[in-house]
């Protein structure tokens, strides 16, 4: 600490004997500190300071506000709720990516029970909840709705374990609500108008209100209801019980909308005159009352004849998401044409090649791209390939982000991706059909994902299919410094290729690998990394009981699951461990781990 | 060092399936196990059982692969079903005087029984099956079906596998009109 820390409180006074003497230095500093510190809201800066030295440390907890705990699992509640005192909004993940491909055991854990209890009694001024991949029950969300008297967003994301009661809770006693975002939930079956929960007189504050994952229907009368009361709202996602014209009453009544999810884009049948009246009815006019609409999502149960009728705001959209939509070539491009701005886009591969062709000529400012498989097996046809890719990759230079699935590839298209893209940031493929070669050479995808690592410098997010070998990993290894997360599948020769990965991707935080031949001793070429991580995943590979043993062993301070996805006890099948989950934790193994959990 | 017989060996199988070569074949062998090239034994439903060299890739259903959201594959299996409409799964069902449509899975059902009364329950009417001596019991309504050349059929005539093969609609008439359908 120089002297040059000194403030106008700081005044030096000289005694007698010559001494400076400063009062209560400590206290000063803190004060000091926390009126700087809290400008500080990144993570990473944050972490920063509170090593510097106790009283930084102490200071950064007192300010710091924001909270994100990206397992669960790393640190028990009761540890944060004595560090910090004054967090506003909590981000908690819970269960890893592959839980969502039924890897995972159900009751496996990750309940937000225990964290709902502490927070209720230490965070009174808790604002804001996002949690992602956790279990949440009824109960949970009554103590959210009436433990926080300020609370205004909740936000949850592949969560389960709750029902439209729970829903209705938060939205009878949160007054101040203001964000309700149900994403990708696995939602109960509860017959309960949750809807209706919403206080129905006054202004509401409401900006923000998505259900679409919602599988029950809702009370429309009161949705109308409260959409006209909530003057703020700006992001609405409607599920599939909405119709097209349903949707068009809720247009009407919230031009100001900018995110909009439709609901059903079709008419429920009806037989007679209504159905005609509705035929009508210029859902184009809608569209275009909603001037400011830039996020455009939905689409379930499409009827194509109406797609017409987004035409009018397609010119401002910057997002859009057809990935529920079974559209071909031909109608995805009579929207596309107009989608200038367009810089987020999720289809399905029903358009084909031919489609993607047509985006890669308009979208010429797209950032994030995710084609998704309308068939998932293996010897579907495939009716997108290296031609879709290579489109994309000449038209849209700017690409960050790009998610494809497919059922064949070519090593040149993806090499051509890693040049004409280089602001790559995300790159995901998956070639569905397992261990497939490139489609003309019959070579391994070896030099393709290399290029990528190679060439696109950004690269934080990898996963990676196809015929693989170790090759493949010794370039992520050689060329993906700043690789943070790693997805393998049905990949690779042995071990040598893990070794490679763990010893040369210095910044790999998430590693989730299935079916690929890696064993113990790439197991144990990760120690020296282990604890930087935020977790590794490795099921069907070839690791032993011992291996995972003499991790454990090696490695005190990292929690060490072992299981088996058909929640047989004892985690190993045959000589091989079924999975490993594995990830570094403050607080010891958890308390809550189910029988068929073994944690060594 | 695997002598790699696989590289040489001749099969029937397509290029690019799973039986390609360098992929050296797992050491240890359970009763569980599939005996392909894959090193261990990934998670695969009950319903591979064993795979002969010749045959093409098994249409085995790897669990979570590929990697799509089962949240998304319901939504998207959901919609495969329903265009099939010629093969007779999802129908939509019209009664003369009701002003919405219902739609059903005729899958679900296994005969003319099952079905006649699941539609009394939907439509909380009598309908009556109809048999060759007795026309249609006294009831007021008639089931009638379009089958797949666009024909309006009383429903009943054929077996009830041809029947759920070639409804593409149903629809039930008041029965003083479905007396016109007497061939």
């Amino acid at each position: 600490m120089s002297e040059d820390v000194g403030t106008s409180t700081c005044k030096p006074k000289t005694s007698v004997t010559g001494e400076y003497s400063v009062t209560n230095p400590d206290q000063v500093l803190e004060n000091v500190l926390e009126n700087v510190l809290i400008f500080l809201t990144s993570r990473r800066d944050r972490n920063a300071v509170s090593l510097v030295s106790k009283s930084w440390h102490r200071a950064e907890a007192h300010t710091r506000s924001d909270l994100f705990i990206g397992n669960c699992y790393s640190v028990a509640p009761i540890r944060v709720t004595g560090r910090f005192k004054r967090i506003r909004s909590v981000w908690l993940k819970g269960k890893p990516r592959f839980a969502d491909f039924s890897l995972m055991p159900a009751d496996w854990g990750a309940h937000f029970t225990p964290w709902a209890h502490a927070m209720a009694g230490a965070y009174r001024a808790l604002e804001k909840i996002c949690l992602k991949r956790m279990t949440v029950t009824n109960d949970d969300l009554g103590i959210i709705a009436r433990s926080f008297l300020n609370f205004k967003e909740i936000v949850l994301v592949c969560c389960d374990g709750f029902g439209a009661r729970g829903i209705g809770v938060i939205a009878s006693e949160c007054r101040n609500l203001r964000v309700l975002e149900l994403n990708e939930d696995e939602v109960l079956d509860e017959e309960f108008d949750w809807i209706s929960c919403f206080p129905m007189e006054g202004t509401s504050n409401l900006e923000s209100l998505c259900f679409d994952c919602v599988e029950s229907s809702v009370n429309f009368d009161a949705l109308e209801r409260l959409v006209a009361r909530s003057p703020l709202l700006k992001k609405l996602r409607l599920n599939r019980h909405v119709s097209i014209g349903q949707l068009y009453r809720l247009a009407l009544r919230a031009p100001q909308l900018t995110d909009l999810g439709t609901g059903s884009f079709s008419l429920p049948e009806v037989i007679g005159q209504q159905q005609d009246e509705n035929l009508e009815l210029d859902y184009g006019h809608a569209f275009a009352a909603c001037r400011s609409i830039i996020c455009l999502s939905g689409f379930r149960d499409l009827a194509p004849e109406y797609l017409p009728a987004i035409y009018p705001v397609c010119a401002n959209l910057t997002s859009l998401n057809l990935s529920y939509a079974n559209i071909d070539a031909q109608q995805l491009k009579a929207v596309i044409r107009h989608c200038h701005k367009l810089r987020v886009f999720w289809t399905l591969d029903s358009i084909c090649d031919e489609g993607l062709q047509a985006v890669a000529d308009t979208c010429k400012d797209l950032r994030e791209l995710r084609v998704f498989p309308i068939d998932a097996s293996e010897n579907a046809e495939g009716p997108v390939s290296e031609v879709g890719l290579l489109a994309i990759s000449l038209g849209c230079r700017k690409l960050e982000s790009i998610l494809y699935f497919c059922q064949q590839m070519t090593n040149a298209a993806v090499i051509a991706m890693s040049k004409n893209c280089p602001d790559l940031v995300v790159f995901r493929l998956c070639i569905i059909g397992r261990y497939r070669p490139d489609r003309f050479t019959g070579e391994p995808m070896d030099e393709g994902f290399g290029a990528i690592v190679k060439n696109c410098k950004k690269l934080t997010r990898l996963a990676v299919s196809g015929l693989l070998t170790d090759r493949a990993f010794s370039y992520i290894g050689q060329y993906g410094n700043l690789v943070r997360t790693l997805s393998v599948a049905f990949a690779a020769d042995g071990d040598t290729g893990l070794k490679y990965v763990l010893e040369g991707c210095t910044n790999l935080q998430k590693l989730e690998i299935r079916d690929s031949p890696f064993g113990d001793s790439g197991l144990l070429s990760g120690l020296h990394h282990f604890y930087n991580m935020r977790f590794v995943w490795l099921s069907s590979c070839r690791v032993t009981k011992q291996g995972c043993l003499e991790v454990a062993r090696r490695l005190p301070k990292l929690v060490v699951e072992v299981f088996r996805r058909d929640e047989e006890e004892g985690g190993e099948r045959g000589d091989f461990v079924n999975t490993l989950y594995m990830y570094r934790s403050l607080d010891g193994p958890r308390a809550d781990a189910p029988q068929f959990v073994k944690i060594l | 060092m695997d002598l790699n017989l696989k590289a040489t060996e001749l099969s029937l199988a397509l290029p690019g399936t799973d039986d390609l070569p360098e992929i050296k074949t797992t050491t240890t062998t359970t009763s569980n196990q599939i005996k392909t090239n894959k090193r261990s034994s990934p998670d695969i439903d009950a319903s591979v059982t064993d795979e002969s060299r010749s045959a093409p890739t098994p249409k085995a259903q790897v669990v979570g692969w590929p990697p799509v959201r089962s949240y998304r594959k319901n939504i998207l299996q959901g919609k495969k079903v329903e265009p099939e409409m010629g093969s007779g799964m999802f129908v939509k069902v019209s009664m003369d005087g009701a002003p919405y449509l219902r739609k059903i899975d005729l899958k679900v059902y296994k005969s003319y029984g099952e079905l006649m009364k699941s539609l009394e329950e939907m439509f909380a009417c009598m309908i009556g099956l109809y048999s060759e001596n007795d026309g249609y019991k006294g009831s007021k309504h008639a089931a009638t079906y379009e089958d797949k050349d666009g024909d309006w059929m009383l429903v009943g005539d054929v077996p009830w596998e041809m029947f759920v093969t070639s409804c593409k609609r149903l629809r039930i008439m008041k029965g003083c009109d479905a007396r016109g359908l007497d061939l």
